[in-house]
């Protein structure tokens, strides 16, 4: 039995496959071995070189019509057979609603460790995985090490920026590896009507909470946001009790990190912060001068949402000029 | 079904010289997900006849008062697999104690899980009881019905909803989109106290030791740090406040190009 080596990136979803390489390309020079990316699907294999752009040095490419979109008892079986044949050490999966259950039970069959929505990841003194994932609903950063090998970490879309894509040497292997047959079937799929811009790639963001005492009152901040070339959000409670809209930002919603978050009339519950958390500059705007979301802003403005925000508005369009 | 004993992370407290969270003495619950998929259950008892709902929990601590919350809502029975070496096991170890639980107690229909776990917050232990068990998976699910022996659910993918198939027996993890968990009245909470509830121990499963150790680390759990500013703007007047705010932004670099 040969031993585990090298770092491998899968996802289901290709854009994934690009954000994860860029660290996988930073665990692997510094553990100094390979860095392979996994393919798996149906005529993919035309995007195979392009993940040699993005930092892979090899590719290993699977093509079968039956993976043409994801099923998890065919992707587990592929996945699982490349693993046992070239033994990585590391194996970075996409955290979707798809590839995490994958990862779960791949680390099942192979009797290993997995570390679910990493944050962060590094290597430590003794060359181990460490992850870092926010627990206990947002009041807790775990550190996670394995105790054997391969490592299965899995990170969520845009924890990771890709790299600039340049010509790089590298080798595509193709592989055909008969998958298991799926247990459920899909009978419908309804693409969902998303706003076209996600507010997870803006970099400004101004959100309201429970201070917005109307809907129509948003338009306060659409102002802002515009001015700023920036996105509106909301809080859980807007959406979930109020029913004024259907998405939101925080822990069990959109996780942001643009450089400049405006947080207005929210008090800055531990769940919300922990989706915030890794803004570059948090501004509070809070009537109540004890609220928390205080504690974990730069800057923070004890008054009204209703008064502060026009002001601001007119006093960034002036100050730009 | 499968229940977590979790921890209200609503009521944690942080010990602000270490850092570290203070769980022992933090109250317990029904992990929230969980309270989704039990609620489906009933629902689906309430519409197919003959149907039983059988929970079962992995603890390493006391969850019977927890539990009788589940069977007031509506459970049938309860079965709790508690041992004190349970306290480090990982999410393959407490899926194979509800495996090998599961197994012992007979044949099913349908496994119901919570998505995630309100207080580890990982989503990996309905997956892996899938491979465990050898079922059909269905994660995700915002909508769940049940026609003889097919199983019809609506998943809430990223980009799209996708409705998918299985054949019973099969494993279904729920949302919390899928349904609002009802409150047991009083008289449902009194019939809940005649309800049997069956303890078990890792030895009563004949559970090989080796399948609890866990295969990853905690190498530490800390309340995050912030490294904020915390610059408090105060003026005279709303303009002037203003004012400030936007030239520090300004002097951030991060408005304006």
């Amino acid at each position: 039995m040969g031993e585990y080596k090298g770092v491998w990136v899968f996802s289901e979803n290709y854009d994934l496959i690009l954000e994860m390489l860029s660290k996988g390309r930073e665990l692997a020079d510094k553990l100094q071995v390979e860095l392979a990316a996994v393919l798996i699907g149906n005529n993919v294999q035309e995007k195979a070189n392009d993940l040699i752009k993005y930092g892979a040095d090899k590719v290993y490419s699977v093509d079968n019509p039956v993976l043409s979109h994801f099923l998890v008892e065919p992707y587990l079986s592929v996945l699982h057979n490349l693993v046992v044949n070239y033994k990585p050490e590391i194996l970075l999966i996409g955290s979707t609603r798809n590839g995490k259950p994958l990862a779960a039970r791949l680390s099942l069959r192979l009797e290993t460790g997995c570390v679910p929505d990493c944050a962060k990841l590094s290597i430590d003194e003794r060359g181990r995985l460490v992850g870092e994932r926010i627990t206990y609903g947002g009041n807790a950063l775990a550190k996670v090490a394995f105790n054997g090998k391969p490592q299965i970490a899995t990170a969520p879309p845009r924890t990771f920026e890709k790299l600039e894509p340049k010509d790089r040497n590298g080798q595509v292997i193709k592989l055909d590896i008969k998958p298991e047959t799926p247990r459920t079937e899909v009978v419908e799929t309804k693409p969902l009507e998303k706003s076209s811009v996600k507010i997870e790639e803006a970099d400004i963001i101004v959100t309201c909470g429970r201070g917005l005492e109307k809907k129509e009152d948003k338009t306060l901040l659409d102002n802002l946001a515009k001015l700023l070339g920036g996105q509106v959000g909301n809080t859980r409670p807007l959406a979930e009790d109020r029913k004024w809209f259907t998405e939101w930002v925080g822990l069990s919603g959109h996780k942001v990190r643009p450089k400049l978050y405006i947080a207005c009339g929210l008090s800055g519950v531990i769940q919300h912060v922990a989706g915030i958390r890794d803004s570059k500059v948090i501004v509070a705007i809070n009537k109540n001068p004890e609220a928390p979301i205080f504690e974990v802003a730069d800057y923070g403005v004890v008054g009204d949402l209703y008064q502060i925000l026009p002001a601001l508005t007119d006093a960034l369009k002036k100050n730009l000029q | 079904m499968c229940l977590k004993q979790a921890i209200d992370v609503t009521q944690l407290k942080v010990d602000p010289a270490t850092r570290q969270l203070i769980t022992a003495s933090a109250p317990r619950k029904i992990s929230d997900f969980d309270k989704n998929a039990l609620e489906e259950a009933i629902r689906i008892k309430e519409k197919v006849s003959g149907v039983e709902i059988f929970t079962v929990t992995v603890t390493s601590e006391d969850a019977k008062t927890v539990l009788r919350e589940a069977l007031a809502m509506g459970a049938d029975k309860g079965y709790v697999i508690q041992d004190a070496n349970f306290q480090n096991i990982d999410t393959s170890g407490t899926a194979s104690v509800l495996a090998q639980a599961i197994r012992k107690i007979g044949e099913f229909d349908l496994i119901i899980c919570g998505e995630t776990s309100l207080d580890s917050f990982s989503g990996l232990v309905s997956a892996k009881l899938a491979e465990l068990l050898s079922l059909p998976q269905i994660t995700s699910v915002r909508q769940l019905s049940v026609e003889d022996d097919i199983v019809t659910a609506e998943r809430a993918l990223e980009d799209a909803y996708e409705t998918v198939r299985a054949k019973t027996p099969a494993l279904a993890s729920v949302t919390r989109e899928i349904n609002q968990p009802r409150i047991p009245s009083l008289m449902m909470i009194m019939k809940a106290s005649k309800k049997e509830i069956v303890a078990w121990t890792a030895a009563d499963l004949n559970i090989p030791k080796d399948k609890l150790d866990s295969k990853i680390e905690i190498i530490e759990v800390l309340a995050p740090k912030m490294e904020r500013k915390k610059i408090m703007i105060t003026g005279e007047n709303v303009q002037e406040i203003a004012d400030k705010l936007a030239k520090a932004l300004i002097q951030e670099g991060i408005v304006g190009r």
